[in-house]
């Protein structure tokens, strides 16, 4: 049966809500890393790139995604980081 | 040739014991020799779930720490001849047994000549899984289309194949096919899409299930019970036979329920 409405109907499904969490969920579980793991991780990298340029903290992203590996043809898991730079002279400076 | 299956799934109350005792049952009808294991110690099911609860003299643990002999402890199924059961101890606890004498049971079974060894494992990823999967050929691991059941096998997933079991087959079960359609629950292709595992066989969220454990047997042996021709299914493909997935709708709309009333008059 054709569903009319649906095609009005922009919300997704909550099937489509329900895989999409459970990818994001299983990519922590997979790589077993905590979100604490995670936090460290974040601000060590802050630290180090902040010697060298003044970055945006507030606009940061650290995440742990996956991607299709070209080696193996499966995915992979990634860490994926958006760092904003507010200025890259920081480090010339001094 | 003998093979020891671990049913599994993480979770709980995904219908791991009820899907022991049907494919147990069904490689059973099938002419097979088949014994059941229920690993949950302390929280024994498969008996009642078989009908058997009022025949059990020795248990798991009896057979393990010697107090009786293996063919004591195996009971007899009521309806078929080839099928027996070996239940769990309900008043012990899972570290009542260890991994290295469920592996000389699984053993014992394989030289008493069972085709099949079918094991019931409790929910849970600590002592009781690493006992029931210690001495099994391979795994199955059942889960239902929601994100708990799922997130849990993606987990035992990973542990199998870091115990060696590679490449257990999944069994997406309580399927409602009136959900799917409205786009509110997973779909076969989209849990295997999340967890990359090979599809085994679906089971449809049917009443008969829960008619079937009223009664004590299983839903394999009724004949009109959608779910029982899932499990059907599922054991021909065990004994390596190309079934195609079962058809949801079947027995569902005006002609369907026709069908289904012609059938019973039968």
């Amino acid at each position: 049966m054709f569903d009319f409405w649906g095609v009005f109907n922009r919300k997704s499904s909550s099937k489509d809500v329900a895989k999409d969490r459970l990818k994001l969920v299983l990519v922590h579980d997979r790589v077993n890393c905590s979100t604490q793991v995670l936090e460290m991780l974040k601000t060590d990298i802050i630290r180090v790139i902040s010697n060298y340029m003044e970055i945006d903290e507030d606009g940061l992203d650290i995440n742990i995604t996956e991607t299709m590996s070209e080696e193996k043809g499966v995915n992979v898991p990634m860490l994926y980081a958006n760092i904003p730079i507010k200025s890259i002279h920081k480090g010339n400076k001094a | 040739m003998s093979e020891v299956i671990v049913i599994t799934s993480g979770k709980g109350g995904v219908g791991k014991t009820t899907t022991s005792a049907n494919l147990g049952t069904g490689l059973a009808m099938q002419g097979k020799k088949v014994a059941m294991i229920d690993a949950d110690i302390g929280l024994r099911n498969l008996d009642v779930i078989m009908g058997l609860e009022n025949r059990i003299v020795y248990d798991l643990i009896d057979v393990v720490e010697g107090n009786c002999r293996l063919k004591q402890a195996l009971i007899k199924d009521k309806k078929y001849e080839s099928l027996f059961l070996l239940p769990a101890a309900q008043t012990r606890d899972k570290d009542a047994v260890s991994p290295e004498q469920m592996q000389k049971l699984c053993e014992s079974l394989k030289e008493e000549g069972f085709d099949y060894i079918i094991i019931d494992c409790p929910a849970g990823i600590e002592q009781g899984f690493k006992n029931a999967i210690a001495g099994a050929d391979r795994a199955i691991v059942v889960t239902t289309p929601e994100v708990s059941a799922v997130r849990d096998a993606d987990r035992i997933i990973g542990m199998l194949e870091a115990n060696e079991l590679r490449n257990p087959k999944l069994i997406l079960n309580r399927i409602r096919i009136d959900m799917v359609k409205k786009g509110d629950m997973m779909t076969m292709e989209d849990v295997t899409d999340i967890l990359a595992v090979d599809i085994l066989g679906i089971v449809p969220d049917d009443e008969s299930i829960v008619i079937s454990s009223n009664r004590g047997e299983p839903a394999v042996t009724d004949d009109n019970a959608l779910a029982g021709k899932a499990y059907r299914n599922i054991v021909q493909r065990i004994l390596g036979e190309e079934v195609p997935l079962l058809n949801l709708e079947e027995g569902k709309g005006f002609f369907g329920k026709l069908k289904k009333i012609f059938q019973k008059g039968n």
